[in-house]
């Protein structure tokens, strides 16, 4: 294995090597080591291609702030775009391939881009494709979609398998750095619960970064240490592997935890919604860079990530290394590298008097680095002195650092702006973070000393323990020796008309913020859209600060006065399939099953979907083999003999107390208080704006005991709304509320022969002749020698019918029961679709005609809703616009070709009216073949209905191009008396 | 976000529905001489304040019980928590 540039320290365990393929070569790495740590090992310089000009592009940093380096990751099944290098634990058989390039990374036929990147300019796409508009949709769109963009998804569905979870704590920690561990430790030795999360799949933070001392140990050494003890507590969960990408309300986090590949866990990634009282921000800092002409090429990286490739995989980027700072911290990576006996050829300092002890290297003063030069690689750069002259410098590595941002991210999540701090030029986390709790402490809090670090670390613990009523245990702080951080604020070179680069990720160069201020996108979120700075995947980690200084220094504005970045969850980019995790089909939308499924199925029942419910929609018997067949015969059963069907979905409510009566009278439109016991009633639900909310029967069992029975759909509702009726408006009533729902099944019994069936399944001692149990009678009875039951005389087919309630736990017998026992009448178990033809055929009224938008007029009630009480609904429901003598009115459709369909939802014309919107008097909510009337019928509201009976008109479709001659007739097609229903 | 339930401690909103402005509690007399115009202003007109604003929450997952939840509308800080049937018997001494 040559990997000359390798040392032997680091997080790397140099015993364990790993296969891995990038661009289809063969490569060897290290357990440990990252796709991109692995890549300089092999001195594979030439990752990616960017976005727009299809530049050459290598690794820049060593964090998920990286711009560049991005790569797909090949899987068996599918693939990752856009996944990050720098990021990437490599594991075995890793494939990986650069992206935005073809043919290859090295011949890109896109780069032509380049040489017309005049032309490319910021709002290029707005300027370009204006006009004509049809040309958008047909053609521009879809040549910027196939010349834009990063990677590309491999259209496969993914096979990872994910989970969501959630987790509590007192204290959370967000980042195992300095700051992180040593309040986890405090927090953890004093009791709290605590949770410390890290996004690498180390812990320890910047110190891997690092060559450190702390409190007499090397920097890994005190990492392990606290991370064994901090293991050993069983209140203290650490998590690696695990990034928190939003912060939201009242301690809430959003975190993603991924699984090791190495390790055959059951599941790849694992949504956590942690939930916390008090949280702490130890994010650390992000390098930024310094744009010059042509500061993108492949060898130009974050001066802090090479120290990072040194000290945690042990890889030295280059062999002539220069640098560029306006600070002293990259004073330590050069440092770092003399120390190994790399050759660092120069460090390019902007600043006039640095702070320079004993080192020996060369220092060019006062001085910035104009351009690189080099193709697919730095070959050296050109360094303008104080003087004004330039000469080349010849490195094949440049670190560039233009100071550190703290990572702030998730401090803005919940709207909160940060604050400018002029010591470290940057931004740190505003302190407002009222309703969530976060403090931010260390580098992320702008203290880019480790000490003080520490300090403000265990400031911030001390007062959050104290404020959780935890008391502290003693602890030990770690000491460190001090580090200089002066900076002085350099944002970009002004030499050179080259483009120079601010947001890699993105293309956008310092030309095209010039280019957006000068036509007027001056405000920080006009000039992000027209540019799309910092809206890459990386969403300007490194770019942000330096693109707001730019428009700052273009404004002659201070950078707080400019305006402030906000940052949005989510941190990093997530896949959705963390999100949807296993809710999936049925665990996404679970079925409720009635009481008689299992007896349905066994009956050949076929199944639908109504709402969550699965229910028997219709019954296929030997010879039937069109669903008509089933559903005719099922209605012809019903009409001429006796049927049951499970309506069980119906919503049930058990109203009980002193008060019940006069609480339902407020809640029905139509008068209640006369109910008698032992009668059920119709009762019309209007919401408190006049419209009709739903329709059902309440039935009276005793004095101060009934039950209300709503449509399937709207059970929970109704139920919320009574909740809300009794609590909010009428606290003072005597009443009690509950579902009965699931408790009690309820299967209506409905044709000529029901009260035949009825009469023997029912116990001798009750009489349910015509005179003792007439229509809309009720009583709690008991049947088959002794269960309780609830009979009701209500129909919603027509016919002489009853509702029997019975405990749900009985439901299959009672199934069983009923076949055989109504052998002798033919009895026949019929389904929704039936039902639906029936009440359809009666005129009733269901889902399709309750559908939010129509009065109690429009539905031929508008008599039933009494102006001598208070209920809900009835002061609105008396406007003017609702009641209207020629608005819409609920009528009955008839063809005049019996054979032809009506289709739902086609709308009424007059014969002679051209089809317009202006000519369109209503449309039909319901139609179906009615096997009683032999023709096909519908329901509908149309305008001035109740006056137009008898009239021919025309039912259009103008999607399906279908016409149908009808004639308007009452809704009410069959027993339009109801002599059937009372015989 | 989380709402301290007076009952039932801190709960997760996802137990929770949300209803409206807590103003329908003043449900106008039906038998007024302007009743309609009450209502329509009940119905349809809100104040939208940029602040703290009451609001009505019912604890559907929960014990059922309606809310009356004090959020400030800049930073979505829950002051106070209170059960319905409460406020509405004060208002009504």
């Amino acid at each position: 294995m040559k990997q000359s540039n390798r040392t032997n320290f680091g997080l790397i365990d140099y015993n364990k090597k790993i296969n891995f393929e990038f661009n289809g070569e063969s490569y060897i790495g290290l357990e440990g080591d990252t796709l991109a740590s692995a890549l300089i090992a092999n001195e594979v310089k030439l990752i990616a291609r960017s976005f727009k000009y299809h530049r050459p592009r290598g690794i820049f940093s060593a964090g998920s702030e990286e711009p560049s380096a991005l790569v797909e990751l090949i899987h068996k099944d599918y693939s990752e775009p856009n996944t990050k290098a720098t990021t990437i634990e490599l594991y075995e058989g890793l494939k990986a391939k650069s992206q935005n390039c073809w043919p290859s990374v090295k011949y890109d036929f896109m780069s032509i881009n380049d040489k017309f990147s005049n032309f490319l300019i910021a709002g290029f796409y707005y300027k370009t494709f204006m006009w004509p508009s049809f040309f958008w949709e047909k053609i521009y769109e879809p040549l910027i979609r196939r010349a834009a963009g990063l990677g590309k998804l491999s259209t496969k569905g993914t096979v990872r398998i994910s989970e969501k979870g959630f987790l509590h704590c007192d204290l959370l920690v967000i980042g195992s750095g300095p700051s992180g561990l040593i309040s986890a430790y405090i927090a953890g030795l004093s009791g709290a619960n605590v949770i410390l999360v890290e996004e690498d799949y180390v812990f320890g933070g910047n110190i891997n970064n690092e060559e450190v001392i702390i409190s007499k140990l090397s920097g890994k050494e005190w990492v392990n240490f606290l991370i064994t003890e901090l293991k050993k507590l069983s209140n203290v969960r650490c998590m690696s592997r695990t990034c928190v990408i939003g912060m939201f309300d009242h301690g809430n986090f959003g975190v993603i935890e991924t699984f090791d590949k190495a390790v055959n866990s059951k599941i790849d990634q694992m949504f956590w919604k942690i939930i916390s009282k008090k949280t702490m921000l130890c994010t650390g800092a992000i390098e930024r860079l310094i744009p010059f002409q042509n500061n993108d090429r492949p060898g130009i990286m974050l001066s802090g990530s090479i120290r990072s490739y040194l000290n945690r995989w042990g890889v030295i980027v280059g062999k002539k290394v220069a640098i560029f700072t306006n600070n002293d911290d990259a004073y330590s990576t050069a440092k770092n590298l003399i120390s190994l006996g790399v050759n660092v050829v120069g460090i390019v300092d902007t600043r006039e008097n640095p702070n320079i002890d004993n080192l020996n290297i060369k220092v060019f003063k006062s001085a910035q680095v104009t351009n690189s030069r080099g193709s697919l690689a730095l070959q050296g750069v050109d360094v303008m002195l104080k003087n004004g002259k330039i000469f080349y410098l010849e490195c094949d590595t440049l670190g560039v650092s233009g100071g550190w941002n703290p990572n702030i991210h998730l401090s803005c999540h919940t709207g909160v702006k940060p604050e400018w701090q002029n010591d470290i030029s940057a931004f740190i986390p505003g302190k407002n973070n009222i309703s969530t709790h976060l403090k931010a402490v260390g580098a992320a809090n702008g203290f880019f000393d480790l000490n003080q670090c520490f300090l403000s670390a265990e400031n911030t613990v001390v007062q959050l323990l104290s404020e959780l009523n935890i008391s502290i245990k003693k602890y030990d702080m770690p000491k460190t020796e001090e580090k200089s951080i002066n900076i002085e604020p350099f944002w970009y070179v002004k030499n050179g008309n080259k483009r120079k680069w601010v947001d890699l990720q993105n293309d956008v160069t310092v030309k095209d913020i010039k280019l957006a201020y000068r036509e007027n996108f001056r405000s920080v979120e006009h000039l992000k859209r027209y540019t799309t700075l910092g809206m890459g995947t990386d969403q300007g980690k490194t770019s942000n600060v330096t693109g707001l200084a730019i428009l700052a220094d273009l404004s002659n504005k201070d950078i707080p006065d400019v305006g402030t970045t906000v940052f949005r969850p989510p941190y990093i980019p997530v896949s959705l399939d963390v999100f949807v995790g296993s809710s999936q089909a049925t665990q996404f939308k679970p079925y409720r099953l009635t009481p008689s499924h299992d007896w349905a199925k066994e009956n050949g029942a076929t199944f639908i979907d109504a709402g969550l419910w699965l229910r028997a929609q219709w019954y296929i018997q030997k010879n039937e083999n069109h669903w008509r067949m089933s559903v005719d015969r099922e209605v012809n059963a019903v009409r001429n003999s006796v049927g049951f069907c499970d309506v069980s979905t119906l919503g049930k409510i058990d109203i009980q107390g002193k008060d019940a009566l006069s609480f339902i009278n407020k809640i029905y439109c139509n008068g209640f208080s006369k109910l008698p016991i032992g009668k059920t009633r119709y009762g019309l639900m209007l919401r408190e704006d006049g419209l009709v909310m739903d329709d059902g029967t309440t039935a009276r069992l005793d004095e101060n005991h009934f039950i209300m029975t709503t449509t399937t759909v709207n059970a929970e509702r109704v139920y919320r709304h009574l909740e809300f009726c009794h609590q909010c408006l009428w606290p003072d009533m005597d009443v009690q509320l509950i579902s009965i729902t699931d408790a009690w099944s309820q299967i209506a019994i409905a044709g000529p022969n029901s009260r035949q069936l009825i009469s023997k399944i029912i116990d001798p001692q009750y009489d349910v002749s015509n005179e003792n149990f007439p229509f809309m009678a009720c009583k709690e009875v008991s049947i088959c020698g002794g269960f309780k039951a609830r009979l009701f005389r209500i129909s919603f087919s027509g016919e002489l019918a009853y509702e029997i309630a019975i405990p749900t736990q009985y439901t299959k017998s009672f199934m069983s029961y009923l076949m055989e026992i109504g052998k002798e009448e033919n009895i026949t178990p019929y389904g929704t679709e039936a039902l639906s033809v029936m009440r359809i055929e009666k005129g009733h009224v269901a889902g399709a005609e309750l559908n939010g938008t129509v009065s109690a007029t429009n539905l031929n009630m508008g008599k039933m809703v009494s102006s001598i009480k208070d209920s809900i609904g009835m002061v609105l429901s008396k406007r003017e616009g609702l009641n209207l003598i020629d608005g819409p009115r609920l009528v009955g459709l008839k063809p005049k070709k019996p054979n032809e369909q009506i289709i739902s939802g086609s709308h009424l014309f007059n014969l002679k009216d051209k089809l317009n919107a202006g000519n369109d008097l209503g449309y039909v909510t319901s139609s179906c073949y009615s096997p009683t009337l032999e023709s096909y019928i519908a329901l509908g509201f149309l305008k001035d209905g109740a006056n137009r009976y008898g009239d021919e008109i025309k039912v259009c479709n103008s999607l399906l191009n279908k016409e149908v001659l009808v004639e308007v007739c009452n809704p009410v097609f069959i027993d339009p008396n109801g002599d059937k229903l009372r015989g | 976000m989380i709402i301290e339930h007076p009952l039932l401690g801190p709960r997760d909103i996802h137990e929770f529905v949300y209803v409206g402005d807590a103003s329908l509690l003043n449900r106008p007399k039906w038998d007024s001489k302007d009743a309609e115009q009450k209502f329509y202003e009940y119905m349809y007109l809100r104040k939208n304040p940029a602040g703290i604003h009451q609001e009505l929450w019912f604890h559907q997952q929960g014990d059922r019980s309606w809310l009356v939840v004090s959020r400030n509308t800049l930073t979505h800080e829950i002051v106070k928590v209170d059960l319905v049937s409460n406020i509405v018997k004060e208002m009504n001494l």
